[in-house]
């Protein structure tokens, strides 16, 4: 499924004399199989973005098509065809930990599991939150614990298994490695390439780390101010790397790296992943 | 969708009004309230909705945001009405308009209407002129002669103010869980009234559970800091009485004597 956003607006309040512009004139295409990155500050608009997407938030102004569901406004979407959607785009919210409820990990991930198919039987509900727990790198025997007792990177685990329980094609992450430490984050990293290459055909991620976007996306979008003021591959968008910091956001250190070379007369044309950068000036010094 | 709760109603302004100290406006608005109950016709009510008008232009707040407070007792002030009209004790030499609708009954139910109407816009002129951090300095001020009682005044002022300040915050948190269940498919707007209370359990928990969560969280940043409610804690904003207090006393004390003496009249 792909997104395509055309001139979207969101007023915050909008009835009100203080209303907040969240998103201001936003054209953006999510093309199917990539490895999205949204990046901005806080309050620049991509929650707002991604909530679009699910249908959570309502279409003020503007065209908005996900797959074949258009959401624009004046469009309408019965009940039915807004569930199928849900069931086919999925989204994790920051900290997703927070939102578990169940008593046991098993009923947790099921929950959206059973709300998109009322039909399934227990066989059926079994073999996909076994399946999910296993994409997330959960054995089964945690399925009967209390989602409570879990570790932290365990817990967020079991909440990412709950959203991609339902099979989504589109799977969207706000902030997903927010509050994890090095390891952690370089471990759900490396879950959610493995996902994207055999499971999720598209993966969105919010993030405002640089680095995490630079070695992980295949396009990058750069919200500020609720507009979308960027598009491109990560190597496009880094190299730009004054004009973000005219957005006061950071670069990557592979590019504040190839900045530092750049000035002593080094010239590093990597696409500003660790490996690629790593490998270029190895290259470069064993010519010099 | 619940981004808008917030507790009171403040509107941000810097009137006479939103300078006044906030004991003053408690206890002033205490006498209103009497002022209100002891306007025993008309007349005297006429004078209060006066004194009403004026604090109203004095707070420079819009008349559509006081009124909103009346609109969101409409229907009880409907139902009062209806109500005393209808059980209204006829006695002899009454004007019977139809069945039991009498004129007296139609004078007294909009007598009480009009005296409900006085005493919630009234009230609000405070929770919109406060915001509720002062409110509670100012209940907490009013309240210290309970000290001497050994009532803890001061933990009580917390415990509000805390509950106050996180009212917003938990808002937010709610809005997230509901959508981040709406994205799993939950659903809270169909089926019957018991089934929806049960769609209500996955945003509860997750809600309770962040609830305490915060609030140890609090406690542990209140006990690193040395947090104690002691008596020797100085405060960062003062209250101060100032010539406004006095001026707005002298305006009720005027108000109270003009019912009196209208009520006799």
């Amino acid at each position: 499924m792909r997104v395509v956003a055309e001139k979207l607006n969101f007023y915050y309040d909008k009835k009100s004399k203080n209303k907040v512009r969240a998103l201001s004139d936003v054209t953006l295409t999510i093309p199917e199989g990539s490895f999205f990155g949204i990046i901005g500050h806080t309050g620049s608009g991509k929650s707002t973005f991604i909530q679009h997407i699910d249908a959570l938030i309502p279409v003020q102004e503007g065209k908005l098509v996900v797959g074949d569901y258009d959401l624009s406004r004046g469009k309408k979407t019965d009940k039915k065809k807004l569930k199928e959607l849900r069931s086919r785009t999925g989204i994790v919210f920051q900290y997703p930990e927070y939102q578990l409820f169940a008593e046991t990990v098993f009923q947790d991930v099921a929950f959206g599991y059973k709300n998109f198919n009322k039909e399934a039987n227990d066989e059926q509900v079994k073999t996909a939150v076994y399946g999910a727990l296993a994409l997330v790198g959960l054995g089964e025997e945690l399925a009967n614990k209390s989602p409570f007792e879990l570790s932290g990177g365990q817990k967020r685990r079991v909440a990412i298994a709950g959203v991609i329980v339902s099979k989504p094609e589109i799977l969207i992450l706000d902030e997903p490695v927010a509050g994890l430490d090095p390891v952690g984050k370089r471990e759900l990293m490396s879950l959610l390439h493995a996902l994207h290459e055999h499971y999720v055909k598209t993966i969105v991620i919010v993030s405002h780390d640089m680095d995490e976007v630079a070695e992980n996306c295949t396009d990058v979008a750069v919200f500020s101010e609720g507009k979308v003021v960027m598009t491109g591959t990560p190597r496009e968008i880094f190299s730009r790397a004054d004009e973000l910091a005219a957005l006061r956001l950071d670069v990557p250190v592979t590019a504040k790296l190839t900045a530092a070379l750049k000035r002593a007369g080094v010239d590093v044309n990597s696409d500003f992943t660790t490996d690629d950068f790593v490998s270029k000036v190895a290259e470069i010094y064993k010519k010099a | 969708m619940l981004g808008d709760v917030t507790f009171g109603q403040y509107y941000n302004a810097r009137s006479f009004l939103h300078k006044t100290d906030p004991r003053t406006k408690i206890l002033l608005l205490i006498a209103y309230i009497v002022a209100v109950f002891i306007a025993q016709n008309f007349l005297s009510l006429a004078a209060v909705l006066v004194f009403l008008i004026v604090a109203i232009i004095f707070s420079s707040v819009p008349l559509g945001s006081v009124l909103r407070s009346v609109k969101a007792i409409f229907f009880l002030i409907l139902f009062m009405f209806v109500l005393n009209v209808l059980f209204h004790v006829k006695k002899e030499g009454e004007t019977v308009y139809f069945w039991v609708v009498t004129k007296e009954g139609l004078i007294s139910a909009s007598f009480l209407s009009a005296r409900l109407i006085l005493l919630v816009t009234g009230s609000s002129l405070l929770t919109l002129t406060t915001t509720p951090v002062s409110l509670t300095d100012g209940i907490e001020s009013l309240l210290k002669p309970l000290n001497l009682v050994k009532f803890p005044v001061h933990d009580l002022a917390l415990v509000m103010s805390i509950a106050l300040r996180f009212i917003p915050t938990l808002a937010n948190e709610t809005d997230r869980i509901i959508s981040a269940q709406k994205a799993r498919g939950a659903d809270f707007e169909s089926g019957n009234i018991f089934s929806r209370i049960k769609a209500l359990v996955p945003v509860l928990i997750p809600l309770i559970i962040s609830a305490l969560r915060r609030a140890d969280e609090l406690g542990d940043a209140m006990d690193a800091r040395c947090y104690t409610g002691s008596k020797n804690r100085t405060k960062y904003k003062k209250l101060t009485f100032t010539f406004r207090d006095i001026v707005a006393t002298l305006f009720v004390a005027a108000l109270i004597t003009g019912v009196v003496f209208l009520n006799i009249y």
